[in-house]
């Protein structure tokens, strides 16, 4: 991974279901996997329980990434839980994206409980990625950068 | 008109309906107010003419919860937004008399005043009976007039259509008044480039006061407590205390009435600094359209709204990355 | 009296801008509002009413009052800095001046509002009189002349040229710092202004409003008349009346949660919202109609009454011109008034 901008340590913050996508991250650990440690894992109980203001909340509190895991489709704990999820993201993606906030900055992944390896590639692919963009400076509250 | 308080009357007359839910004369020539008018007698200040934008179904939900039936007269676009309301059982259909009233396009007084008439007197052909194309404006600065379809309101312009979705009679004409495709604008934005779609949005937005006024008219908005209302929540929704907020509020507004938004317009017509609210909303809807397949809130009471479905079929989000 | 040809009021607003703020009405995306004058602002006179009104400059819709941090296992508070630089507001009308004497006798008086009182020390106001009032106005009910605006300086649009006249030291102090621009003038042309605008007035249709039985002492009458419970009901509950009011004073203070402490802030609050003056209790006002209500008896009746008859109102009309659901004051008052008729 080439880090150009020393200076800028990204805050990422990873959503991941319980029953698929943070069992994959506890299986990225135990297998000695490294994803960087600027991705920081918030467990929910299913993708489909981040609602759009999470997101949101997240970019104005500081984030400069904010990633969506969960089971993929078809394998949802709740059955359906994700396909709902999916619709909302791409829609809400879409108004960030309409509004010029750069996409790259969000992105959804469906990662299983034995994707390990892809729980990894994939944080390590986003932060990267996020490196890229820099920091976030359009949808962020300046009150939480003193 | 007259045919339409004469109705109203013998409905009242004759016990069918409570009250009747109109608009009433105001005290300058383009400042009707939406009224409930409880008697025969009352109905002297009934007025319905261009000025008349505002879309009583959201007056409705409230009006559910009274004794008797309320007649209530709703423009076209204006019965999408009670269908949705029935659909999401905000309003009885039992407790409405629907009296869909005909529309030749509503006013946007801001935009006669952006023409530089000022000093308003009276204002001739803004009634539903006038044929004519202009308006004859009277001020103390002397005669002015302008072209009716000039000063129409933006959503007349993008008309849904001159049917009425539900109603229980019918009374006057409509006009058509469509003269653009309601996505252009939308998609002239989305071809900006990223920083300039971001300038857009910033200049726009930068101009609300938190007033809330697109929420408190919105028939979609029909939650008893909003989540920006809480004290609980700590981005406040009066105060523009940094240029975040007003992002997160529209975007979550927008976002929460997705799928639920018939695109009546009515954020846009109240919104004191004129920002073009339905750009977010219309947003959406050309999204599910271009994703989902083609859907209009309100056209039906039972449909699945598009957020509460799926395909195992949907396109993924990285959708968005790829559409360029 | 001075004057300055209007091709030249971008090099006034420079040099005045050299050394302090300057705010002014910019027309931002179809939009006129006070903003900070710069190169690129598209400084607007001629659109008599600024959506927001100038209150803005002295008393911001939101300001910080204090920041709290963490620093390790110590808290450090960081109060927020009075307004130490002197700034100008140009273009304010004789209602925006009046409206900041009803502010002044809310926040100047003890215990004195550091916050505002900063700002009114160190801000000067040019004022421009209204070269063409509209049908919204009626600012003379409230004792406002629309021609002569007592403010720091006054100043008047005629043709192509603005006059100038300093009516305070403050406004004298100013014009020595433009003076290299101005050019003496007589009054002649200020004086056939005025009488065209006093001529104007007389024939809007708002400006003969009678206030008659609007006053202190009519505290229980007016709170318990029934005609709230009618006038209340298009009222969508939205702050547009008292966001867009150069008199609403009211305010709220918030806490905001920055992560690694916490930012108190002020913000203007609005009689409309369902969490004005809530307390640990609850709210003292549990209906829409309560809270409408509130709204113009505090502008008509509670506020005259704590202070001298003065009204809370000053007849400026951008309730008038906004209102989502065409309501306002000027309503309310006439409503009262046929039902005084009726009795």
């Amino acid at each position: 991974m080439s880090i150009e901008n020393k200076e800028f340590k990204p805050k990422i913050v990873a959503f991941c279901c319980n029953w698929c996508s943070y069992a994959g991250a506890d299986l990225a650990g135990s297998s000695r996997l490294t994803y960087p440690a600027d991705v920081k894992i918030i467990r929910v109980p299913c993708s489909c329980r981040v609602n759009p203001m999470f997101i949101l909340r997240a970019f104005e509190k500081g984030a400069d990434g904010v990633i969506m895991c969960g089971c993929h489709p078809g394998d949802c704990h709740y059955s359906t839980g994700n396909y709902y999820a999916r619709r909302r993201m791409t829609l809400l993606f879409s108004m960030l994206d309409y509004i010029g906030v750069e996409n790259g900055r969000t992105r959804v992944e469906w990662v299983s409980a034995a994707e390990g390896v892809k729980f990894s590639d994939t944080m390590n692919s986003f932060v990267e990625k996020i490196y890229s963009l820099g920091e976030n400076v359009r949808l962020g509250d300046l009150r939480c950068r003193n | 008109m007259q045919e339409l308080v004469n109705r109203a009357k013998k409905l009242l007359e004759d016990g069918t309906v409570a009250r009747v839910l109109g608009w009433k004369a105001g005290d300058l020539p383009y400042n009707p107010e939406p009224a409930y008018f409880e008697s025969a007698e009352s109905l002297k200040d009934f007025v319905y003419n261009g000025f008349c934008g505002a879309n009583l179904s959201k007056y409705m939900i409230e009006a559910s919860k009274l004794e008797g039936k309320t007649l209530v007269c709703l423009k076209p676009c204006d019965t999408y937004s009670f269908n949705q309301l029935i659909k999401e059982h905000r309003v009885d259909r039992e407790k409405a008399y629907i009296i869909g009233v005909g529309c030749k396009g509503k006013l946007d007084i801001e935009k006669i005043r952006n023409q530089g008439i000022k000093g308003i007197e009276s204002i001739e052909g803004a009634e539903l009976s006038d044929a004519a194309e202009t308006l004859k404006v009277r001020t103390i600065y002397g005669e002015k007039s302008c072209s009716y379809a000039d000063v129409m309101l933006e959503r007349c312009h993008v008309c849904k259509g001159k049917e009425h979705r539900i109603y229980d009679e019918q009374i006057g004409e409509s006009k058509e008044t469509k003269d653009g495709e309601r996505f252009d604008e939308v998609a002239r934005i989305e071809a900006m480039s990223p920083e300039e779609k971001f300038a857009f949005f910033k200049k726009e937005l930068s101009k609300c006061i938190r007033c809330n006024a697109c929420r408190n008219v919105c028939p979609a908005c029909s939650c008893r407590k909003c989540v920006f209302d809480s004290n609980k929540f700590d981005s406040s929704q009066k105060a523009n205390v940094d240029s975040f907020e007003e992002k997160m509020f529209h975007i979550i507004r927008a976002f929460h009435v997705a799928g639920r938004c018939t695109d009546c317009g009515e954020c846009s017509r109240v919104c004191p600094q004129g920002i073009p609210l339905h750009l977010f909303n219309r947003k959406f809807i050309k999204d599910i359209d271009e994703l989902y397949g083609e859907y209009q809130a309100g056209d039906d009471t039972d449909s699945k709204a598009p957020l509460t479905n799926y395909t195992f079929e949907d396109a993924e989000p990285s959708i968005v990355g790829k559409r360029g | 009296m001075y004057k300055i040809a209007k091709e030249n009021l971008s090099a006034l607003f420079q040099l005045i801008a050299d050394s302090q703020e300057l705010y002014l009405p910019v027309k931002t995306a179809g939009q006129v509002n006070f903003a900070a004058w710069s190169e690129e602002a598209e400084v607007d006179l001629d659109t008599l009413k600024s959506v927001k009104s100038p209150k803005d400059a002295f008393f911001p819709q939101s300001e910080n009052l204090y920041t709290v941090k963490r620093e390790g296992r110590k808290m450090k508070v960081e109060p927020e800095s009075l307004k130490s630089q002197k700034f100008v507001v140009f273009g304010m009308k004789a209602c925006d001046v009046k409206g900041l004497e009803v502010l002044d006798n809310v926040f100047l008086s003890e215990p004195v509002d550091t916050f505002y009182a900063a700002r009114r020390e160190h801000g000067t106001v040019v004022a421009l009189a209204c070269h063409e009032p509209e049908e919204s106005c009626f600012c003379k009910v409230f004792g406002v002349d629309a021609a002569n605006p007592a403010a720091d300086v006054a100043t008047w649009m005629i043709g192509e040229e603005l006059y100038w006249k300093a009516l305070t030291k403050k406004g004298e102090e100013l014009t020595e710092t433009v003076k290299e621009l101005l050019a003496d003038a007589d009054e002649t042309a200020v004086e056939t202004e005025k009488e065209a605008i006093h001529s104007i007035v007389e024939k809007l249709p708002y400006m003969n409003l009678s206030l008659e039985g609007w006053n202190g002492d009519a505290l229980s009458e007016k709170f318990d008349d029934k005609l709230w419970e009618e006038l209340y009901k298009p009222c969508l509950a939205c702050g547009t009346c008292t966001f867009v009011c150069p008199t609403c004073q009211c305010y709220d203070i918030k806490d905001y949660n920055t992560g690694n402490g916490v930012s108190r802030y002020r913000c203007w609050d609005s009689c409309m919202y369902s969490d004005f003056t809530m307390m640990a209790h609850g709210n003292n006002r549990t209906s829409q109609m309560q809270r409408f209500r509130q709204r113009f008896m505090h502008k008509l009746v509670y506020y005259p009454a704590n202070n001298d008859g003065m009204y809370s109102c000053v007849g400026c009309g951008r309730c008038v011109e906004k209102c989502p659901a065409s309501l306002n004051i000027v309503k309310v008052i006439k409503a009262f008034q046929s039902q005084g008729g009726e009795k």
